[in-house]
């Protein structure tokens, strides 16, 4: 019965997904100004090789034609080739992935271990110091710009203190044999000391930034949830029975409350895949975001509209994770 | 002035944005926000009277001179004064920010109204449309279009329109939904008037609190979304002196000079968070309800 209803959210992603990829095709050729000319535009490019270039993107073809190599392209995998790297725009995006996952993985880590405490502290001590500190705290994490953040950080921790590198994934000195392109695990896999605290020292920066923030929004959601389970006459029953205050707290009241915070860090993904694009270049990441940027100034339109689709298909996936989740944390609530 | 004593306020009275301005003032975090927006709306309207030099002007001599007597807030990495750049960025953002609220709140309004009062196939088709909208982060989306449509302040406004109207109309979509089926339309209906009759002097002045408090909030949002496009060297064109792009200039030398980037973001910060605080306000004194509800 579920998982009949699961499919079908599966499928209702569908058209979203095709709407996304026909976005994205047309976004290259119905906007103002020739995407050839503009690629070439810094070179004195000759006729001949506009239409070189014209022919490689099969922008020469009838707009139908184009269109139906574009989706059994999508079909096959084939995303094109990129006009300034000269290699399988798949390929590109393979090698960034992982680092972009990392990152992301890295930011909720860190924002689940501030926020879980802090949002359960401050609804059990309602109006005490801490709770003020989390209510303006979530007000500032909102108004935050994460780029400068990021730049206050690296001022601090880089320039300053000189307890962490300001850029990179690794040390570029250190050689390990990448397995999975998940820097932590590789050096791990490869029983490499060095490796695992050089990338962890090179991960802790960027994971900050954009983790500190969203645990500000976090915190305020776990607590307001908190509060409202707390007042829950379930728990005094708990308490009547003996059961322990911080066993009430943590395992009856806690895991009630999780699910508005499973909610909010889906929805949040968003804007976590977003900041990943300014942090990753703020902090030369070599990720998906960092990759969008430096595309758009390269002019490589290929591999920009194939990162770009990239993004909203993994948004839209992982809202859909989201709904999941929530059926499974809360069996009364129907898809 | 007597205020209206039932809470929440109507909107019949178009006067009653008065009101609200009033209610605003007698509300301590509100008198403060109001204070603060407009004191960088001062100074972003009289920048070239208040700015103690000239924006682009360049003093090799004093290349990344640290805060000084004469360079409050020290210079650039060419000589241009921090404190000058910083008072003119302002504007960038105040345009920005209020430009494509009024554009987008505006669109999303009248489409969500319509969509949700009419109904039929025109309103499925922009459902259908802001769902696949959605699929995009604002950031990502914004960027995509930048790249395709070049820096510029027109652009940037139209890139940030394109998607920004979404959040407008789920919001008044909905509400029109729920007053449509609200008694005092049918009555308004028996009464003979028109469906525009309905939609602007009967619904909407029922919408409009909950519009204004999202423009509010929004304001602050698409300000940060031009800084981070301008810092990023997609939004506004290096020319025009702009918060983003001056925190990310400040980026390059943030070994040397830790001001160049530390000011103009801590101006985006202030202003922002009190466009969030006068939004939190604004909620509370349109409707003093709302506040239990976190």
């Amino acid at each position: 019965m579920k998982l009949v209803k699961i499919l079908e959210r599966l499928l209702s992603a569908i058209p979203v997904a095709l709407g996304v990829a026909l976005l994205a095709f047309f976004s290259m050729r119905l906007l103002p100004g020739d995407p050839v000319e503009i690629m070439l535009g810094d070179t004195q490019a000759s006729q001949a090789e506009l239409d070189a270039l014209r022919r490689e993107l099969g922008l020469d073809q009838p707009l139908h034609l184009q269109l139906w190599d574009f989706f059994t392209g999508l079909l096959r995998g084939d995303l094109g080739t990129s006009i300034v790297q000269r290699q399988d725009v798949v390929e590109i995006l393979a090698t960034t992935l992982p680092a972009t996952i990392e990152l992301t993985l890295a930011t909720l880590v860190v924002a689940v271990l501030i926020a879980v405490p802090v949002g359960i502290l401050s609804a059990v001590r309602q109006g005490s110091w801490l709770d003020r500190l989390v209510l303006s705290g979530a007000l500032l994490g909102v108004s935050m710009p994460a780029f400068w953040f990021g730049l206050l950080l690296i001022l601090l921790f880089a320039v300053e203190l000189r307890w962490l590198p300001t850029s990179g994934q690794m040390d570029p000195a250190i050689d390990l044999h990448r397995i999975t392109g998940f820097l932590l695990l590789d050096s791990l896999l490869a029983w490499n000391w060095q490796a695992f605290l050089s990338a962890l020292k090179h991960l802790l920066l960027p994971a900050f930034t954009l983790g500190i923030v969203f645990s500000a929004v976090l915190a305020r959601v776990i607590r307001s949830s908190m509060v409202e389970v707390l007042r829950m006459e379930y728990l005094t029953a708990a308490r009547a029975k003996g059961v322990p205050e911080w066993q009430v707290i943590l395992k009856h009241a806690f895991r009630n409350a999780l699910i508005p915070a499973v909610t909010v860090t889906g929805l949040h993904l968003g804007e976590l895949l977003g900041g990943n694009m300014i942090v990753e270049t703020i902090f030369s990441w070599p990720g998906l975001g960092r990759l969008v940027v430096s595309s758009i100034f390269a002019k490589d339109y290929v591999v920009v509209q194939a990162a770009v689709m990239l993004y909203a298909i993994t948004y839209v996936l992982a809202n859909l994770l989201v709904d999941i989740l929530y059926t499974v944390l809360n069996p009364k609530v129907e898809l | 002035m007597s205020l209206p004593k039932p809470l929440p306020l109507s909107f019949q009275r178009w006067n009653a944005l008065w009101d609200v301005l009033v209610r605003l003032a007698r509300n301590r975090t509100g008198l403060i926000a109001l204070a603060i927006v407009t004191f960088y709306v001062f100074i972003g309207i009289f920048a070239p009277f208040i700015a103690p030099y000239d924006p682009s002007q360049t003093d090799l001599s004093a290349r990344l001179s640290p805060p000084s007597a004469t360079h409050w807030f020290g210079t650039d990495s060419i000589g241009r004064d921090i404190l000058t750049r910083t008072i003119w960025g302002a504007r960038v953002s105040l345009v920005v920010g209020i430009t494509t609220v009024l554009l987008t709140a505006l669109a999303g309004m009248l489409l969500g109204m319509f969509g949700g009062y009419f109904r039929g196939w025109f309103d499925k088709l922009t459902a259908r449309l802001t769902e696949l909208l959605q699929a995009f982060p604002d950031l990502i989306f914004a960027i995509g279009m930048m790249a395709f449509l070049g820096p510029g302040l027109g652009n940037l406004i139209v890139a940030l329109f394109l998607k920004g109207w979404v959040e407008f109309y789920r919001l008044s979509r909905g509400e029109t939904l729920v007053q449509a089926t609200r008694e005092y339309v049918e009555a308004a209906r028996a009464l003979g008037h028109s469906h525009l009759h309905i939609l602007f002097s009967e619904i909407l002045p029922n919408i409009f609190p909950s519009i204004l408090v999202l423009a509010t909030l929004r304001v602050g949002y698409f300000m940060v979304l031009e800084a981070s496009l301008s810092f990023l060297g997609v939004g506004i064109p290096p020319t025009i002196p702009a918060w983003g792009s001056m925190i990310s200039e400040g980026r390059n030398v943030l070994f040397l000079a830790w001001w160049v980037s530390t000011i103009p973001g801590l101006a985006l910060l202030v202003l922002v968070l009190t466009i969030n605080l006068l939004g939190e306000a604004l909620r509370e004194v349109l409707d003093p309800r709302l506040k239990e509800r976190v």
